[in-house]
């Protein structure tokens, strides 16, 4: 991002201007070659620098959204993962779950780092963010699924039910055939 | 979720392990014990030969025969007979060969001397029940072939004794005598056979011992009438008492003639009172007659009088006479003086000679001698020694010589009746670990031993070091409770009364109490003791106050003998107190409240079923007052095939009655149909048992709940003659029919009858399930059938939210009134085994899953995992099912010989099996008793939750140690190398 930045900041630091605008009378006799436009040498500095901010946010949103949609491939990528692992409890089901658990939160609390580099006060950054956090919240709740069909949420109600003690009994009773 | 996740874990070890009770062959004796024992001794037959070994045959109370190593007390060999198949008598033959006479003389067996092993058996068929002998004439031959006497059955028997043919055979019950006494003539081949024809009349038979031809017989009458107590005095007279019990009676027989003498008995001892008693004793011309609990001992002149040689305290024992030198006799008589006891040899023919008279210190808990038998040997001067075999009150047996005890062995502990435990002493600072763990050099030095075992660089040397330090490791025996719950006390009481407490780390007997009111006295005839109960557990004053035991016992065997109630500190093995004669009690409930000393409330019913509360004081009172409407009891009548329940009415109305005395109320009962129904076999839960959860999880997180209740009540009926023994009943005849039954309101909750199935049942009761194992007639093999009670009431206890916040009436108090909707599971499975005892393994929280351990016929106890007693089992279990650990339904349950939990032992004589939780919850204590006794520690799911003892530390610690020392070299190594690649 930062060698992208300096491309774009500095990117000309000098230039040799080979029309020269002041001689243009001297210049009239000879036609203009075909295809050319005068009007473009019209243009001013503030308008082509104008024209350079503008592509700038152009590509600086369009880089946002790429970011945003990252994710989903991250996601495809884990949901191929998932099925592979299968249902069953054992290490290799349980890391990918984790991990599929674990990387959306990690994408979500840096989610204002990984824009940092498009932020800028005319880029609009709202509609990229919430598509990279629906998509992360999506990755989450694959997580949370995968979690779920390896029984291992607490979603039944054996889960609550299985450390309750048996009921105490209000009777009590004893007995049995006579000693001998 | 954590159920699920346990249950992987365990699926995990279990499939590293089919089962987790197996051990390796140097495990053996690390956490279990087994202890051998023989039972009271009641004949015992001397082989002192001058080579070889000394050795003493014995036959025991609990049919075992055993030889005995003389000098060390140690059992050679030992065989144990069956249960009914009690010992007559014992004697030598050829030198070689112990013949046994047993089953009421239906059996005679050799064994051969040096090993034990049985040469022959022959079965004698008599015709009717009689008295039984055993005879083993020296001089009687035919054709150089020994012969063997044995009457049993009303016949007398002459069997060969080199292969037990049975020679010839005279049949007396058919001129219907009652054989009293069956003599050999000495010095010829004739026998003689006594007895009564009716009350009056003496017959006396003089037998050929060749062939069996009767050659003389001989009538006689006395009109007073005939005792069945008789005695052969000499070889010529036999002594009888009269019906009235008051006249001794001599019969002379000398040469075939009868002559008939009669003697008032208070002219020879003078007063007397109560019973008389001719002493079964062989002392040469001598009688002992046991009156008003004196001994007196009688001689008969050569002329046939009759003459009171000495008069001794009934507690004093004599033995049978020992001819040790040509025609001289010796008898022993012991007697107790103080705490000592007297023992004195007296020559038969003259009782003014002392031979010897030794006073030996025997321990006071050993109570009063039984029974004695000597022995002599030729002392290096030349004259005459003896040696006596002493029987204890508490059924031990004393080997003394020359004033010392030689050896001693508890054979008391042969005959259990019950078995409690207690938790040892909390460890206080006086006893600090490093005292009995030696000093750090020795424990490092273990450790390295350990190691080296570990990496396979110990020498056979220090492999025996090892494993003597494993086996007699100090940790297990030490007298202070542990974390783990693995050392406490075993609070056993036996059948002679006495109390022991032994440790269960190595078995050793911490202290032994002879209960002082279960002792013979006025009051109290035959006591006998019946249960063993926890009275008293301290907790909160576990440091300063000893847990106490109940002991109940009766006067009488009849069960409305007054009872006698005995309070035992458990630590100390003395009486605290005791109360009794008492009430009668025919049924002990322990109550689930304790009063604030912690003495948990005992209710015991009497035969008119009122109940007694115990402790006796206020406070408990008012406990039981409070809670008394929630008290119920029942009683099972297997003779009317009834169970009645009762419940508290108020107190007792009648006269001699107190505040601690209750009348009962009946409620309700079940009544079996008497022509096709007999009880046979009945279980109820431990009352100590804990249960971890209600619910069950089945696959696809299903639920069902768990019907758990302590008030429940298996029985087994079965039709009359499908009762007794396999083979009494066709299996058109036979039904058993079992039942559940709520002790409180009496309501049947299940009834299966199985047909073509009969006794004996054995069942075992626990959390929600009944296992129980009989006999499938069509089948011609054992079955065993589970049964598992789900509660209907509670299953729409479904809906998650409502659990999550707690809306549910799961953990309700549950009232029996409430009629719970059952809904009950059963299967049934072939067994290989015949069963003695099945019992269930308890663990500290109920989560470890369980182990029902099953003595088998063969005297082992056998593990066998729940899951396979499974009624969910089916033949294709689905993949969740599988997950679960369902076990595909298989027609039979596996034995498998790794559970064996005996391993290569037997527990012989196996009565009964008690497991007992350890503090650690995967670990259950087993106890399994009979002849012998045998202690294990069982991990039924395997030790998940600690280490093994046989971890090694070392080895841990030399690992973590490398691991340090390798990351510290590569650290070191690694800024070597970085410092290189700045410099280049």
């Amino acid at each position: 991002m930062e060698k992208g930045k300096a491309v774009v900041g500095f990117g000309r630091r000098w230039a040799v201007e080979f029309t020269d605008s002041s001689a243009a009378l001297s210049a009239r006799d000879i036609p203009d070659p075909p295809g050319f436009s005068r009007a473009s040498q019209d243009q001013d500095d503030s308008s082509v620098s104008r024209q350079k901010k503008d592509a700038e946010v152009n590509w600086k949103t369009q880089k946002a959204w790429e970011v945003a949609q990252a994710p989903f491939k991250n996601l495809m990528m884990m949901g191929f993962m998932m099925w592979m692992a299968g249902s069953t409890v054992h290490l290799f089901s349980i890391g990918i779950t984790f991990s599929a658990l674990w990387q959306p939160i990690s994408a979500l609390q840096g989610v204002g780092k990984v824009f940092e580099p498009y932020k800028d006060g005319k880029v609009e950054l709202l509609g990229p963010k919430l598509l990279f956090i629906a998509l992360n919240l999506g990755g989450l709740a694959l997580g949370i699924w995968k979690l779920n069909t390896l029984g291992l949420l607490p979603t039944n109600a054996s889960d609550w039910v299985s450390s309750l003690p048996p009921a105490q009994e209000v009777e009590y009773s004893g007995g049995g055939i006579p000693l001998y | 979720m954590a159920a699920r996740v346990l249950s992987f874990y365990l699926l995990l070890f279990l499939s590293i392990a089919q089962l987790g009770v197996s051990l390796y062959e140097d495990q053996v004796g690390l956490m279990d014990w087994h202890q051998r024992y023989i039972g009271k001794v009641k004949h015992a037959v001397f082989h002192t030969q001058r080579s070889g070994r000394k050795r003493v045959m014995v036959s025991t109370e609990q049919n075992v025969i055993a030889s005995l190593d003389l000098r060390h007390g140690d059992i050679f060999w030992r065989r144990v007979l069956g249960a009914n198949d009690s010992v007559d008598g014992i004697e030598l033959a050829l030198g070689k060969y112990v013949i046994s006479l047993s089953s009421a003389g239906g059996t005679l067996r050799a064994w051969n001397l040096p090993d034990g092993q049985m040469v022959w058996e022959t079965s004698l068929q008599g015709s009717k029940p009689s008295k039984a002998f055993l005879l083993v004439p020296t001089n009687l031959k035919v054709d150089k072939d020994n012969l063997v006497l044995a009457f049993g059955g009303g016949c007398l028997v002459a069997v060969s004794s080199i292969d037990g043919e049975m020679l010839w055979k005279k049949d007396f019950a058919a001129e219907s005598l009652e054989v009293q006494q069956v003599v050999q003539s000495p010095g010829s081949d004739v026998i003689y056979v006594l007895g009564f024809v009716g009350s009056t009349q003496f017959d006396i038979y003089q037998i050929n011992g060749k062939n069996g031809e009767v050659i003389h017989h001989e009538t006689s009458n006395y009109a007073g009438g005939f005792s069945r107590n008789t005695l052969i005095v000499s070889d010529d007279m036999l002594v009888a008492l009269d019906v009235t019990g008051s006249i001794l009676i001599t019969v002379n027989f000398q040469g075939g003639k009868v002559r008939i003498d009669v003697k008032p008995i208070s002219d020879l001892v003078g007063y007397y009172s109560g019973q008389v008693e001719l002493l079964a004793l062989r002392l040469g011309r001598m009688f002992a007659l046991k009156a008003h609990q004196h001994i007196a001992l009688i001689s008969v002149t050569n002329e046939g009088k009759l003459e009171v040689a000495e008069k001794v305290n009934s507690a004093a024992a004599i033995s049978d006479a020992l001819p040790f030198s040509e025609g001289q006799l010796a008898v022993a008589r012991v007697h107790h003086e103080d705490n000592k006891v007297q023992l004195t040899v007296k020559l038969g023919n003259d009782w003014s000679t002392n031979l010897l008279d030794e006073t030996v210190k025997i321990d006071g808990q050993r109570g009063l001698v039984q029974k004695v038998f000597i022995n002599n040997y030729i002392r290096t001067d030349r004259s005459h020694g003896f040696r006596a075999l002493v029987v204890m009150e508490d059924h031990s047996l004393l080997l003394v010589q020359q004033g010392e005890i030689v050896w001693t062995r508890e054979d008391g502990l042969a005959s259990v009746l019950d078995v409690t435990t207690t938790e040892l002493p909390v460890e206080k600072d006086g006893v600090s670990v490093s005292k009995v763990e030696q000093n750090l050099f020795d424990w490092l030095k273990g450790h390295v031993l350990k190691l080296k075992g570990t990496l396979m660089l110990a020498t056979p040397d220090d492999m025996v070091a090892i494993q003597a330090m494993r086996l007699k490791s100090s940790e297990k025996s030490k007298m202070t409770r542990d974390h783990n719950g693995f050392r406490k006390l075993l609070i056993v009481l036996t059948q002679a009364r006495k109390l022991y407490a032994l440790h269960t780390g190595d078995g050793r007997i911490i202290w032994s109490l002879l209960i002082g009111s279960l002792r013979k006295s006025d009051a109290c005839g035959h006591p006998v003791g019946l249960r063993v109960y926890p009275w008293q557990v301290p907790h909160h004053h576990a440091m300063d106050e000893n847990p106490s035991v109940l002991v109940v016992g009766r006067c009488q065997l009849s069960q409305d003998a007054p009872g006698i109630l005995s309070f035992v500190d458990a630590y100390t093995g003395s009486e605290i107190e005791s109360s009794g004669p008492v009430h009668d009690v025919l049924q002990v409930i322990p109550l689930p409240f304790t009063d604030s000393t912690e003495q948990r409330l005992h209710l015991l019913i009497d035969t008119k079923q009122r109940g007694h509360l115990y402790p006796r004081s206020r406070e408990a009172l008012g406990i039981f007052q409070q809670k008394s409407s929630n008290i119920y009891w029942y009683s099972i009548e297997t003779g009317n095939g009834i169970i009645r329940g009762y419940a508290i009415k108020g107190s007792c109305i009648h006269e001699d009655s107190d505040d601690f005395c209750f009348e009962p109320r009946d409620l309700w009962s079940v009544v079996f149909p008497g022509e096709s129904e007999k009880i046979i076999s009945t279980a109820t839960p431990k009352l100590n048992e804990v249960v971890h959860t209600q619910a069950k999880v089945m696959a696809e997180q299903d639920l069902m709940y768990k019907y758990i209740s302590k008030n429940l009540l298996f029985v087994a009926t079965a039709s009359p003659k499908a009762s007794h023994g396999i083979g009494s009943a066709t299996p058109e005849e036979a039904s058993l029919v079992v039942y559940l039954i709520d002790t409180v309101t009496g309501r049947v909750f299940y009834r299966m009858t199985h047909q073509g199935c009969q006794a004996p049942v054995h069942a075992v009761f626990s959390e929600n399930w009944v296992i129980y194992h009989y006999f499938n007639l069509r089948a011609h093999r054992y079955e065993m059938s589970v049964i598992e009670i789900y509660d209907q009431s509670r299953a729409d206890n479904k809906d998650v939210l409502k659990l999550v916040v707690g809306k549910h009436n799961l953990t309700v108090p549950t009232s029996s009134y409430s009629r719970p909707e059952i809904v009950a599971k059963s299967q049934s499975y072939f067994f290989t085994h015949s069963v003695k005892a099945i019992t269930v393994t308890l663990t500290a929280k109920g989560i470890t899953s369980k182990q029902l351990l099953i003595g088998t016929i063969g005297d082992q106890v056998l593990a066998l995992d729940k899951r396979y007693l499974d009624p969910r089992r089916s033949l294709n279990p689905s993949q969740a099912e599988k997950e679960e650990g369902v076990i595909p339904l298989t027609d039979s349950l596996p034995v498998i010989p790794q559970s064996y939990l005996t391993h290569a032992l037997k527990v012989e004589g196996l009565r009964d099996v008690i497991t007992v939780p350890a503090k650690l919850e995967s670990t259950t204590l087993v106890f399994a008793y009979g002849v012998d006794l045998f202690f294990t520690r069982l991990a039924p799911s395997r030790t998940y939750d600690s280490l093994t003892e046989d971890f090694s530390y070392a080895l841990l610690l030399l690992t973590i140690v490398a691991l340090v020392a390798a990351i510290v070299v590569t650290w070191i190594w690694s800024e070597r190398k970085e410092l290189q690649e700045k410099w280049r």
